[in-house]
């Protein structure tokens, strides 16, 4: 299967197979007008299986979103056809209005305005606690 | 960025000691203290009913020669006109140099520190955390015991909703010693975000027990608490659980000479009016030292030295 390089834009790597979709929502490519290939399940000596994806458009992502969801993604970013940049993902130390506590006695559910802040726990758990109630999210 | 006190580990160890000898400075030197606060106004801002709390605050206030604003209920502010705790606070925090809150939501201080201008203590939060409350306890303690560490504290009855044992465990897990034994039903045992992501992240001892007989003669200190019913939504299980425990002398017999009563107030009927006369309660000396660490904290928050 031929997918064409791109030229100016972003490649995301190493997505554990089948969560392409899941990133291509979060992110809202979908709005996106330029070419965007969804690319799943291809061979991966490291991982058996991947997802990648590409958008064919330099854009800013949010770092924060892609490494609570999966931080082995590596981002490249492409200029003039050439890698000028290859970022690998952690979990990010602090989360801000990408999940909502599920705490009915948090002031966040009274208030939904209020920004939704998690500050992560437990890098080896993948567990994150809500700033405001200490709620913790797995 | 103003200091706040949202939680009792926003404050070091240090902070803390330094704390309570400026408490027991002004408890026995008030008069050195009377006029540390002149001009400044707090703003007492309770969104849920108290007497203790609330009172300590503003006797505070007043004996540092300051003055005192507020509302003792969410039904005499804008509250209860859908206004939210930001815009509540981003308003007082206009008008007053340091806040003190109280509110029925988990972490709604956290809420308010992003609005506000001016010092936030939180006074409660729900179920979640007193961190007033806690420097309280440790004032007590140190004036009991002469120290914060090497000892056995044993906590009783409602440990999943009882604000103030989460934040006292959280305070004394940065002591060195302390031997932590938890007693409850089943139904109100300690909530595991403490026991995971304190003690154990920390590998400190602790037991669980349903029994406060067992537990009683190896207790230094017996930390009492209410069965809460604002914090049930069922008023069954309220009713099934809230004489589970009751602390009378009879209870005490097997326990230590030296032992030391705490409770947080106000009792209902966990504690029975006779044990009042046992030397070893120490609960309304509790209330008093409220006062001074409050006094303490206000001084620190505001940037005052004397």
């Amino acid at each position: 299967m031929n997918i064409d390089s791109i030229q100016n834009g972003v490649v995301l790597d190493h997505i554990q197979a089948g969560k392409s979709m899941e990133i291509y929502n979060l992110l809202r490519l979908g709005e996106l007008d330029c070419s965007v290939a969804i690319i799943k399940n291809v061979r991966s000596n490291r991982m058996g299986k991947k997802d990648i994806l590409k958008i064919d458009s330099p854009m800013d992502l949010d770092l924060d979103v892609l490494g609570y969801i999966d931080s082995n993604i590596t981002v490249n970013t492409i200029r003039n056809g050439k890698l000028v940049d290859k970022k690998h993902l952690e979990l990010p130390r602090k989360l801000v209005n990408v999940i909502r506590c599920k705490n009915p006695r948090c002031i966040t559910v009274a208030e939904p305005q209020l920004d939704a802040i998690f500050l992560l726990n437990d890098e080896g758990k993948h567990t994150y606690r809500c700033a405001y109630c200490d709620t913790e999210k797995r | 960025m103003p200091r706040n006190l949202i939680d009792i580990t926003d404050f070091s160890v240090e902070e803390i000691d330094a704390l309570i000898a400026t408490a027991e400075d002004i408890l026995e030197n008030p008069v050195k203290y009377q006029d540390a606060c002149a001009h400044k106004q707090l703003a007492t801002l309770f969104f849920e009913p108290s007497t203790r709390t609330r009172l300590s605050f503003e006797s505070a206030m007043l004996g540092l020669g300051g003055e005192v604003l507020g509302f003792s209920e969410a039904s005499s502010s804008s509250t209860s006109k859908g206004e939210s705790v930001g815009d509540t606070i981003h308003t007082v925090s206009c008008y007053a140099d340091i806040i003190a809150m109280r509110h029925p939501k988990e972490g709604a201080p956290y809420a308010a520190a992003q609005f506000s201008e001016v010092p936030i203590i939180n006074a409660g939060d729900g179920g979640h955390n007193h961190p007033t409350q806690t420097l309280t306890d440790l004032l007590t303690i140190h004036r009991e015991k002469g120290r914060l560490n090497d000892f056995t504290i044993g906590f009783c009855g409602d440990l999943k909703f009882g604000r103030t044992v989460h934040s006292l465990v959280n305070a004394l897990s940065r002591q060195s010693g302390i031997h932590f034994v938890f007693i409850s039903p089943d139904e109100l045992k300690m909530p595991d975000y403490i026991k995971e992501n304190v003690l154990d992240k920390l590998g400190l001892p602790y037991e669980e027990t349903s029994s406060l007989e067992d537990a009683m003669p190896k207790l230094d200190i017996l930390y009492m608490t209410r069965v809460q019913k604002e914090r049930f939504f069922n008023e069954a299980d309220y009713i099934r659980l809230k004489d589970t425990y009751v602390l009378d002398p009879a209870k005490l017999v097997p326990a230590k000479s030296d032992l030391c009563i705490l409770h947080p107030l106000p009792r209902v009927n966990e504690i029975t009016v006779a044990v009042d006369k046992d030397p070893r309660a120490c609960y309304w000396k509790q209330v008093k030292n409220g006062k001074f660490i409050r006094m303490a904290l206000i001084m620190k928050l505001l940037g005052i030295e004397v």
